[in-house]
């Protein structure tokens, strides 16, 4: 093992803590911003770290496509191969192999720009086949059969040399459903033992396992406590973000987090909406992740607290305002909406300007959450809308259920705040 | 503006200094203008500006045109868009182009007004802007479409023309330091016909902009306000709107190249923009075609110029006496994945024997898309300072253009800014040492010799 986790404090379920990892002290609850490729998307390691990036999550698949593992080894690990000096997490590259394909795809039909190239390959990928023995895919260089086994992810992300390193996992929509969830749990934990018995580097990198299962209760239990019997430095709750409804996701969330040990970081895979962050952070989960900053921003879309703010839209065209009035980032200080919609799915600029305010506003809501939770005022600031209250004690807070108007909170967010012990019914309908 | 030769070299070549009122402190002359698109940068962000050497990166040139649209859909003087297409002929070149188009491109002059200018639209305060029609890079010239009441471009959003009162209103809003008014620039190939009536046109223009142009103060005398300047041939008169530069065209022809410029140098302008270069002439008719300009231009007001690029272009444009240098050669190398390479220091002596095996290099710049950059661990150049050179390997921005990631041209732009700054640094000493000329012959010899032992060993 090689974290160290602290809990600094708690509400009811939901906590704040430090995770010291070999490259950095991270507070939590924390965004990771997806760098899939060796790099965030138009932002520079020194712009990351001014504003207050903690970890950047690496895509083992794309990186081992391209520069490939080896040459990130033979140049002294990822850290320094991209120039970070923060903490690192890589994925194993399985679920990539099962959902590159429409993912970006559909994300490249607005940004050719970049990935003109790109796209034409991934678009060619074929439906990765599973086997006990692990993912078989088809090259997008060279179109021949590849085979991603347990040890090879591993061996792979060593290579690289992440903080934390993910377990290959057997992915499956959330939607299906039948016995292939059942098998897919199954091999997950049979996999991650493969995982285990192949990781060279457990002093320098930290091996999370991945809770599968699907919607299923009784198959996220048995596989929580597969994986707590392993005893890992941190978990992850996968499957998730796939297209499943919010009210099983949740209940899916609480089930896991109740379930996994205090001492141990847990972290929610591919989600990022800042909604869904608030709601897990508050059933006990701890690390987050989602292109949805950067590509949001790429499409013209911009974070704000009342929700999302479209740049393309005319309305824009002659606003003088900022993108919020009340962010401090570099963007919101020097720039009006009119200014941004003329950049914005034109020029490189615009991705660059407003990925660097939706960056800043997750990582702003990471940092608020943290701090509202250690001073005992997470209901106040993120969940009660209350603006003399919020406005008396942090004049930057995120006031979060603002976006919807009184009595307009969806049901799932009132029933997940009601099972992490916060009082919401104020602004629910029921 | 405020402007002053300081020290001239091999007759001509001139090394000044230009003080504009934004900009803190003064800039030193040759000095190169930032190409922008919509004012800032077109990969570099303005908190990673700030790492470039200053005030030498102060100066930035943008074109007015990337901005325009919103006033064509406001504007109601029948200055519709769907109609100028029709009027100009180009229907089926409309119909292929971006489909944004009629919706407005930018912010209206009313609403970059009430903003309060550049300046303050795009967050570089302490910076100077030079307004310039064409760029280079989106906005060409389209003398074919030119007409009596203005200016052609080819811009992203189709072929635009732009008259002087339109041209003005842009000027009016945005506020930048310095402009060049309205040109009708021809390429080296149109006739003496096109080439006189394009001298004509921009001389009449020119006279239209300054007429339109805003806010004007009133006459004062000599000790009177210090932004108002007095020169031998009588008052000068600055306005609210920033120092007019007057436009110079005539194209290859030598003759029509002195008329306007000595129709221009009797005007009430603050310096002399010099269009029509770098439309299809040669590297040997330049010399003697700058020099009509020159020749017959005031020495004491600064010379701009457009489309010269390569350090050989631009060592040719100082030598003509040129003080102001636009960029697009920076960004047409970015876009390539190339890096500039070529030793700054003057007194070192370049290597010769320069591995020949050294692929995707010419000497002065590198290929970084190069399969021999993929393991190299070290900076584009070794003792450079800039961001890109302390941070980044060649290794990891080959990756980056192998996976079209942005940041690959972020870096890259950084890089070629930084050392083409350093470039026009060495110029400026060595016509302050009084040796301009052997730096220009050493430079040139150096780049021709290492051409042709690449031509020899391939």
């Amino acid at each position: 093992m090689a974290l160290r986790f602290e809990v600094l404090g708690r509400f009811n379920r939901a906590r704040a803590a430090q995770l010291t990892l070999p490259h950095f002290a991270c507070q939590t609850p924390l965004f990771m911003p997806v760098g899939t490729q060796g790099t965030i998307k138009g932002l520079t390691t020194d712009q990351l770290e001014e504003i207050g990036c903690q970890i950047i999550l690496g895509n083992t698949y794309h990186l081992a496509l391209r520069p490939t593992s080896e040459l990130i080894d033979e140049l002294g690990g990822l850290h320094k191969f991209m120039n970070w000096p923060r903490a690192l997490l890589t994925d194993s590259g399985g679920f990539q192999m099962v959902s590159c394909i429409t993912n970006l795809y559909v994300a490249g039909i607005f940004y050719t720009q970049w990935h003109f190239a790109y796209i034409f390959q991934v678009s060619l990928l074929h439906l990765a086949d599973i086997t006990e023995k692990g993912v078989t895919f088809q090259s997008p260089v060279d179109g021949k059969p590849m085979l991603l086994t347990p040890e090879e992810s591993i061996q792979i992300q060593n290579r690289i040399g992440a903080d934390i390193i993910m377990a290959l996992d057997d992915v499956v929509r959330t939607t299906i459903t039948g016995p292939r969830i059942e098998e897919a749990m199954y091999r997950t934990l049979r996999w991650v033992d493969r995982c285990i018995a192949a990781h060279k580097r457990p002093h320098e990198q930290n091996l999370f396992g991945i809770v599968q299962g699907g919607l299923d209760p009784v198959l996220r239990d048995i596989c929580v406590r597969g994986l707590v019997d392993r005893n890992l430095p941190g978990y992850a709750i996968g499957g998730l973000a796939g297209g499943e409804d919010k009210d099983s996701f949740w209940r899916v969330v609480a089930q896991c987090t109740a379930a996994l040990p205090e001492d141990k970081p847990r972290y929610v895979m591919g989600v990022g909406y800042p909604l869904d962050i608030v709601v897990c952070s508050a059933l006990g989960a701890d690390m987050y992740d989602c292109v949805y900053p950067t590509r949001t921003a790429r499409f013209g879309t911009a974070l704000v607290p009342e929700g999302v703010l479209k740049l393309k839209h005319n309305a824009m065209v002659n606003d003088t305002r900022p993108i919020d009035p009340t962010c401090a980032c570099m963007v919101c200080k020097n720039y009006t909406r009119a200014y941004i919609h003329c950049l914005v799915t034109k020029d490189a600029m615009g991705s660059q300007l407003l990925s660097y305010h939706n960056l800043y506003y997750m990582l702003q809501l990471s940092r608020n959450l943290h701090s509202s939770i250690v001073e005992g005022r997470f209901p106040e600031c993120y969940i009660i809308p209350d603006s003399n209250l919020c406005a008396s004690r942090n004049s930057n807070v995120v006031r979060f259920l603002w976006q919807f108007p009184k009595g307009d909170v969806p049901e799932w967010v009132c029933n997940a705040m009601d099972v992490a012990g916060i009082d919401i019914s104020s602004c629910c309908s029921s | 503006m405020k402007f002053a030769v300081k020290a001239l070299s091999s007759g001509k070549a001139r090394a000044g200094v230009v003080h504009l009122g934004s900009c803190p402190s003064s800039i030193e002359t040759p000095c190169l203008l930032l190409s922008t698109r919509k004012g800032l940068p077109i990969f570099i962000s303005p908190d990673l500006l700030s790492s470039l050497p200053s005030p030498d990166s102060n100066l930035l040139q943008f074109s007015p045109l990337h901005l325009e649209g919103a006033s064509s859909t406001l504007v109601s003087s029948g200055r519709e868009v769907s109609k100028r297409c029709v009027n100009i002929g180009q229907e089926a070149r409309w119909g292929d182009t971006t489909p944004n188009f009629d919706s407005s491109e930018g912010p209206s002059p009313k609403t970059i007004s009430s903003i309060g200018g550049l300046h303050q639209m795009v967050g570089l305060h302490e910076y100077g802007f030079a307004a310039v029609a064409r760029d280079s890079i989106q906005c060409l010239p389209e003398c074919g479409s030119t007409n009596k009441t203005g200016a052609s471009f080819e811009t992203p959003c189709g072929r635009r023309l732009i008259k002087p009162v339109e041209y003005m209103e842009m000027i009016t809003s945005m506020k930048p330091n310095l402009w060049a008014t309205l040109a009708d620039e021809v390429p080296a190939w149109a006739n003496n016909k096109r080439n006189k009536t394009s001298v004509d046109r921009t001389v009449k223009w020119l006279d239209e902009c300054i007429a339109r142009s805003p806010l004007l103060l009133k006459l004062v005398g000599r000790g009177g306000q210090n932004r108002v300047r007095v020169n031998p041939i009588g008052f000068r008169v600055v306005r609210a709107g920033g120092a007019v530069f007057g436009s110079i065209v005539g194209g290859s022809n030598i003759e029509e190249r002195k008329r306007c410029a000595q129709e221009v140098a009797v005007r009430n302008v603050s310096g002399y923009w010099i269009g029509g270069f770098g439309l299809g002439e040669s590297m040997e008719e330049r010399p003697s075609l700058l020099n009509a300009v020159t020749d017959n231009l005031p020495k004491d007001w600064p010379r701009m110029i457009c489309g010269l690029g390569l350090p050989e272009e631009v060592l040719q444009g100082v030598a003509a006496g040129v003080d102001l240098f636009d960029s697009a050669y920076i960004y047409h190398l970015t876009i390539g994945g190339f890096a500039l390479t070529f030793p700054l220091d003057r007194t070192e002596k370049i290597d010769y024997n320069y591995q020949l095996s050294d692929q995707g290099s010419d000497r002065t710049k590198i290929n970084l898309r190069a399969t021999v950059y993929r393991k190299d661990a070290t900076p584009i150049v070794e003792d450079c300072c800039c961001y890109t050179c302390q941070n980044h390997t060649k290794a990891y921005i080959n990756h980056l253009l192998n996976v079209h990631e942005m940041l690959a041209q972020i870096l890259l732009e950084i890089h070629n800014t930084h050392h083409y700054l350093g470039f026009f640094r060495s110029i400026r000493e060595a016509i302050k040492e009084g040796c301009f000329e052997q730096f220009q012959k050493k430079f040139v010899q150096s780049r021709r010799e290492h051409l042709a032992a690449d031509v020899v060993s391939v």
